[in-house]
């Protein structure tokens, strides 16, 4: 009886120091955001890896969400007469859920494994100690531009997930299912509230954006120097943002009080 | 070669530069050293030598302040870098200089890029000042065609070579160097033993390489470092070869036995 209780403990006090070891981390690197030097190259340079790269992956889902949305809502309305109200069925949808949460989920697989995987693999090849050894913070060279041009594309990739879901919506429903392009886009405009909707999608992308940005360079940062252990990096950095993103979610969906 | 001016410590009087003083560091629950003590001397070229897992890289990362030892003081020029805050240390690594066994260049980086990030970093500096630094010491150390180019590219004896240029490029004043000659053919090791002497020479830097080549320690070494199996054995070449420890003669036997490609 006493192995389970020991095991439970130890997995309890390695989970409570990787929280403290990442806290300890994003205070760190948010310590060299504010300090100079900038890094806008390098910030630059991120900004079109883990954003412009990852553009028609999130424009290919967020249209191909948008069109199931479409379908899937004009079916279930017309039973109620009430297909004029598919723009606020798939805008609602996208803006308060879909939108921030897939987006995450697709920027933690591609970004953010990539990310960790490159962090890890810099740790494996002595990389990083060669720039201490320079007297250059790896924190500040190498992870400062990474998190925050994750923290930067999250919610604009988000937008653009919404915009092109939007769209996909519009095409099935309207252009296929013959739906009324008018009421389409007026009930849209009506539904959407500014506060409960979209301040809330911002909020949520921000967070979320943030949290993929510290989980991927964390995890290539304190990865073992080993082949494995790069794969071991890349796979819980998706793994862990994954949950983290669907936790995050809950909670700010509940504090916003919708 | 450009005759750049060197740090502080390589001005200063003879003298042990680095001094490890009863160091204890272990490993994966395993003891590594239990109370190791020994000195570099000032503007010599020191070499540790020892078996696998005998810890000679362990002493460079000590040295350069990579990990911290369980107990003990290691001193560079009388400070004890495993007591300094992480700003101090930084300014400490200003003074030292480190190769990698693998180089540890940043692949994304051209090779020009790899050795003018030091200068870069650091205020004061133009463009054109960097580039003419970087051609300078990429010519001193034969690469000079190879600016352009990724690590990715480069032989293996081209990378230790830039790699050596981006670790002196901001004069240091002493040189940690891991496994300088591991993977290289006999032609490119003396070359590499070569351009050690010469920096070492010119420059008045203290070296401290970390080598299983026997040779080219022979050749280079003003002083030996032998770790086998816990303890430690030093002095000159000469001396640790015709020494009456058994285990140490046997150890620079069996090195200079096992290696045939040897280049005169």
């Amino acid at each position: 009886m006493a192995n389970p209780v020991s095991k439970l403990g130890f997995r309890t006090l390695r989970f409570v120091e990787e929280l403290g070891g990442m806290a300890a981390f994003a205070a760190d690197v948010t310590r060299t955001v504010v300090a100079p030097p900038p890094r806008l190259a390098s910030f630059s340079r991120e900004l079109f890896k883990l954003g412009v790269l990852s553009l028609i992956i999130i424009c290919v889902c967020g249209l191909t969400v948008g069109m199931v949305l479409g379908l899937q809502g004009h079916h279930t309305l017309v039973r109620y007469g009430a297909t004029q109200s598919l723009g606020a069925v798939v805008g609602l949808s996208l803006i308060r859920e879909l939108g921030p949460v897939i987006t995450a989920l697709l920027v933690a697989g591609r970004a953010g494994s990539a990310t960790a995987a490159e962090i890890a693999s810099m740790v494996t090849t002595q990389q990083l100690d060669g720039l201490r050894m320079l007297s250059i913070d790896p924190v500040s060279f190498v992870i400062k531009p990474k998190a925050m041009a994750m923290q930067i594309v999250t919610p604009l990739l988000t937008a653009m997930f919404i915009c092109c879901g939007l769209y996909g919506g519009y095409l099935i429903g309207v252009g296929v299912l013959g739906g009324d392009a008018g009421s389409y886009m007026g009930s849209l405009k009506s539904a959407v509230d500014f506060r409960n909707d979209i301040a809330c999608c911002l909020v949520k992308s921000v967070v979320f954006g943030f949290f993929l940005g510290l989980i991927a360079t964390y995890r290539g940062y304190t990865s073992v120097a080993t082949a494995e252990g790069v794969s071991a990096a890349t796979t819980s950095s998706v793994v862990i943002s994954s949950v983290t993103v669907l936790l995050a979610d809950y909670v700010i969906t509940a504090l916003w009080g919708i | 070669m450009q005759q750049p001016a060197l740090g502080d410590l390589a001005e200063k009087p003879a003298g042990d530069v680095v001094v490890l003083d009863r160091v204890h560091m272990v490993y994966r629950d395993r003891p590594v050293f239990t109370s190791l003590s020994c000195g570099f001397v000032r503007g010599r070229i020191s070499v540790i030598l020892g078996g696998s897992g005998s810890g000679k890289t362990t002493i460079l990362r000590l040295i350069g302040g990579l990990v911290r030892p369980e107990s003990g003081a290691v001193l560079v020029d009388g400070q004890d870098i495993s007591r300094l805050s992480a700003l101090e240390l930084k300014l400490m690594r200003r003074k030292l200089g480190m190769t990698f066994q693998g180089g540890s260049l940043l692949d994304s980086y051209s090779v020009f890029d790899n050795v003018a990030l030091p200068l870069r970093e650091q205020p004061g500096y133009g463009e054109r000042q960097i580039a003419d630094e970087v051609h300078a010491i990429l010519k001193a150390v034969d690469v000079a065609d190879a600016d352009n180019l990724l690590p990715g590219e480069l032989s293996g004896g081209m990378l230790r070579r830039v790699a050596l240029a981006r670790a002196i490029i901001r004069k240091p004043a002493v040189l940690l160097c891991d496994e300088p000659f591991s993977g290289l053919d006999p032609i490119s090791i003396r070359r590499m033993a070569t351009l050690l002497m010469d920096i070492n020479r010119q420059f008045g830097i203290t070296m401290i390489v970390v080598s299983h080549d026997i040779h080219s320690t022979m050749r280079m070494a003003d002083h030996v470092l032998l770790l086998l199996g816990g303890r430690m054995v030093e002095g000159t070449p000469a001396e640790l070869r015709q020494s009456g420890d058994a285990e140490a003669a046997e150890f620079f036997q069996d090195g200079l036995d096992r290696q045939p490609g040897r280049v005169r």
